[in-house]
C-alpha cells in the first residue's frame, strides 16, 4: 500500500487525481445537459419533473451522484494543494509581468474553477438541497387520458407529510403525482440576477473545459499524433462550446419567456 | 539614437550580494550600445564601466556564447532568454530592442534555483535529477557496429529532438508554477524512445520524477509556456510521454526505483 501512497503523493500522482476527477465531471455534464433538455419541452414540466424524481429515487443513480459530489470536493481540494505547492516553488516573484505565450484559460484555471465552485454551491443549494431536504417544493398532478394521450396539469397537495410521488390508474386516466421542481426552476430563471450568474458561470465553464479537457488527457499520458487532435476537437467544440451554450440557453430562454408572459 | 546608430538604454537589474542577503532592482544607464552586440556583450560593456568606477560588476552566467551550452540564463522583460523565439540569451542581439527602451533583467525565479549572486542561479538541481536516472547502462567490450540496432526514422528523430535539451532551465523560469517537467520529460524521453533505454525505462521515470519532486519544483498545468520559451523547442509531447511512463511504472509495472 505504501507504493500507492507514494504514487498519489507525487506531483504526477496528484495531477492524475485532478485529471480523473475532472474527466468524470465532464461525463456528468453530458448526462446533465441531456436530461435537462426536457426543460425545453412544452409539457408543463411533466417530463422534467418525472426525470428529477427518477434521479433522486433510483439507487444506482444515487450511488453515482455521491461519487460525483466526492469528485467535486477532491478536484477542488487537490487543486488547492497543488496551487499551494506551485506557489511555494516560486517564493520570490518576478518584477516584470510574465510575457511568455500561453492561453488565457490555461493560466487562469484556478480562478475559473473557483467561480464554478461558487456556482455549484448556489446551484445545488437552490435546487438539489430544496428538492431533497425541504418541503418548499410543491407537487403537481399530471392526468394523462390513455385513449386520447392528452395530459392535464393541476396542483396537488399531499395528505401525508412523507409523500414523495405516486403513479396510479383511475379509469382510463394515468395519474402521476410528483414534486414540481419545474416551477421552481422557472421562478429562479425569471430573475435577472440569477440568469446573469448562470451565464457568467457557463462562460467560466467554457474556458475551464477549453483547457481542462485536453489537459487531462495529457496528464494521464494519453498523447498520440492521431488521437490528440481528436481530443482537442471534442474538448473545444463539445465541452467548451456546445455544453456551456446548451446550459446557458436554459436560463436565457426561461427569462425571455417570463418577460413575454 | 545617436548619429552612429548606437542605442542608449536603461537597465533595471536584480542585484543580490549572495544567497543569504536580500536583493533589489538597481537601475543602470547603458549608453552607446551597438545594435549588433549580443545581449551578453552589452552587459560586458556595462560591467567594464562598473569596474572602472570601482563598483562590483553584475554577475551573470555564460559560457560558450554560441547557443549550445545552456549556461546563459536571464529573465528579460518577462521572458526567459528575452523576446525572440528559440534562442538563448547569447544569441539575442540588441537590435531586438528599441533605442531609449527600459530593459528589466532578473534571474530565473524558482525555489529549486536559488540565487548565487545577482543574476546567477544554482541549477545543480538539474544535475541531481540527471544523476538519479538520466543514463543508460551499456556493456563494455568490443565497439559495436554503427546502426547495428534498427530504429524507425520517426522514432530516432523524436528521440534526437528530445535530446537537444541543453538544460538551461528556461522552462522552469517561464512556467507559472516553476515546474521542471519539460526538462525532466525530455531527459526521460530521449532514452525511453530508444531500444538502448528500455532496460531502465520504468525505474528511470520513477527515479527522475522522485528527484524532481524532492528538489521542490512545481507541478505542470499544461499551459505550454515552457515549450514556447525553450531555446531548443522541446515539445510538450514529452511531458505526456513522461506521464505515461511514470504512471505505467507506478500503477502497472513491477520495477521500482531501487530494484531496476
Amino acid at each position: 500500500m505504501s507504493d500507492f501512497k507514494q504514487t498519489f503523493n507525487s506531483s504526477l500522482g496528484k495531477k492524475l487525481i485532478m485529471a480523473l476527477t475532472g474527466l468524470f465531471l465532464c461525463t456528468f455534464l453530458i448526462v446533465h445537459l441531456g436530461g435537462n433538455l426536457l426543460l425545453f419541452s412544452k409539457d408543463g414540466g411533466f417530463g422534467f419533473n418525472v426525470y428529477a424524481n427518477f434521479l433522486t429515487h433510483f439507487p444506482p443513480v444515487e450511488v453515482v451522484a455521491y461519487l460525483l459530489y466526492l469528485s467535486i470536493i477532491v478536484h477542488a481540494v487537490y487543486a488547492l494543494v497543488l496551487t499551494i505547492g506551485n506557489r511555494k516553488a516560486r517564493p520570490v516573484k518576478y518584477a516584470s509581468s510574465n510575457n511568455s505565450p500561453a492561453s488565457v484559460s490555461s493560466k487562469n484555471m484556478g480562478l475559473l474553477g473557483s467561480i464554478l465552485l461558487v456556482f455549484i454551491v448556489i446551484h445545488m443549494s437552490d435546487f438539489w438541497y430544496k428538492y431533497k431536504y425541504t418541503d418548499t417544493v410543491a407537487f403537481k398532478e399530471y392526468r394523462t387520458n390513455l385513449s386520447s394521450g392528452i395530459t392535464t396539469v393541476s396542483d396537488f397537495t399531499p395528505t401525508s407529510k412523507d409523500f414523495e410521488h405516486s403513479v396510479s390508474t383511475q379509469g382510463d386516466e394515468e395519474v402521476v403525482r410528483v414534486k414540481d421542481i419545474h416551477t421552481k426552476v422557472a421562478a429562479s430563471f425569471g430573475q435577472l440576477w440569477y440568469v446573469i450568474i448562470y451565464v457568467i458561470a457557463m462562460g467560466a465553464l467554457s474556458f475551464h473545459l477549453l483547457h481542462g479537457f485536453q489537459s487531462a488527457f495529457r496528464t494521464v499520458g494519453w498523447i498520440h499524433r492521431k488521437y490528440t487532435p481528436v481530443i482537442e476537437f471534442v474538448g473545444t467544440w463539445l465541452f467548451a462550446v456546445i455544453i456551456p451554450l446548451g446550459f446557458a440557453l436554459m436560463p436565457l430562454v426561461y427569462y425571455f419567456q417570463s418577460l413575454s408572459k | 539614437m545617436s548619429t552612429n546608430g548606437n542605442m542608449n538604454l536603461t537597465l533595471k537589474v536584480w542585484r543580490q550580494k549572495n544567497a543569504q542577503s536580500e536583493g533589489s532592482m538597481v537601475t543602470y544607464k547603458a549608453d552607446g550600445i551597438s545594435p549588433d552586440m549580443s545581449f551578453l556583450e552589452m552587459l560586458d560593456v556595462v560591467n567594464e564601466d562598473l569596474i572602472h568606477k570601482g563598483d562590483d560588476p553584475i554577475h551573470f552566467d555564460h559560457d560558450c556564447r554560441e547557443g549550445i551550452c545552456g549556461m546563459c540564463s536571464l529573465y528579460i522583460n518577462g521572458q526567459p532568454h528575452g523576446p525572440k523565439r528559440a534562442i538563448t540569451t547569447c544569441q539575442l542581439h540588441m537590435r531586438s530592442f528599441k533605442d531609449g527602451e527600459t530593459i528589466t533583467i532578473e534571474p530565473w525565479r524558482a525555489a529549486a534555483f536559488p540565487v548565487v549572486k545577482d543574476l546567477a542561479v544554482d541549477r545543480s538541481a538539474f544535475d541531481r535529477i540527471q544523476q538519479a536516472g538520466g543514463y543508460v547502462s551499456v556493456n563494455t567490450g568490443g565497439v559495436p557496429d554503427a546502426n547495428e540496432i534498427a530504429i524507425p526514422k520517426v522514432i530516432a528523430d523524436e528521440a534526437f529532438n528530445s535530446a537537444t535539451c541543453i538544460g538551461c532551465g528556461a522552462c522552469v523560469a517561464a512556467c507559472k508554477n516553476a515546474s521542471a517537467m519539460l526538462f525532466v520529460s525530455a531527459k526521460i524521453s530521449q532514452f525511453a524512445l530508444l531500444p538502448q533505454g528500455q532496460p531502465e525505462r520504468y525505474s528511470r521515470a520513477q527515479a527522475m520524477v522522485a528527484q524532481m519532486d524532492e528538489e521542490g519544483f512545481g507541478s505542470c498545468t499544461n499551459t505550454g509556456a515552457c515549450e514556447a520559451e525553450c531555446p531548443k523547442e522541446i515539445s510538450l509531447t514529452n511531458i505526456g510521454r513522461m506521464n505515461n511512463d511514470y504512471l505505467s511504472a507506478k500503477l502497472f509495472r513491477q520495477e521500482d526505483v531501487n530494484r531496476g
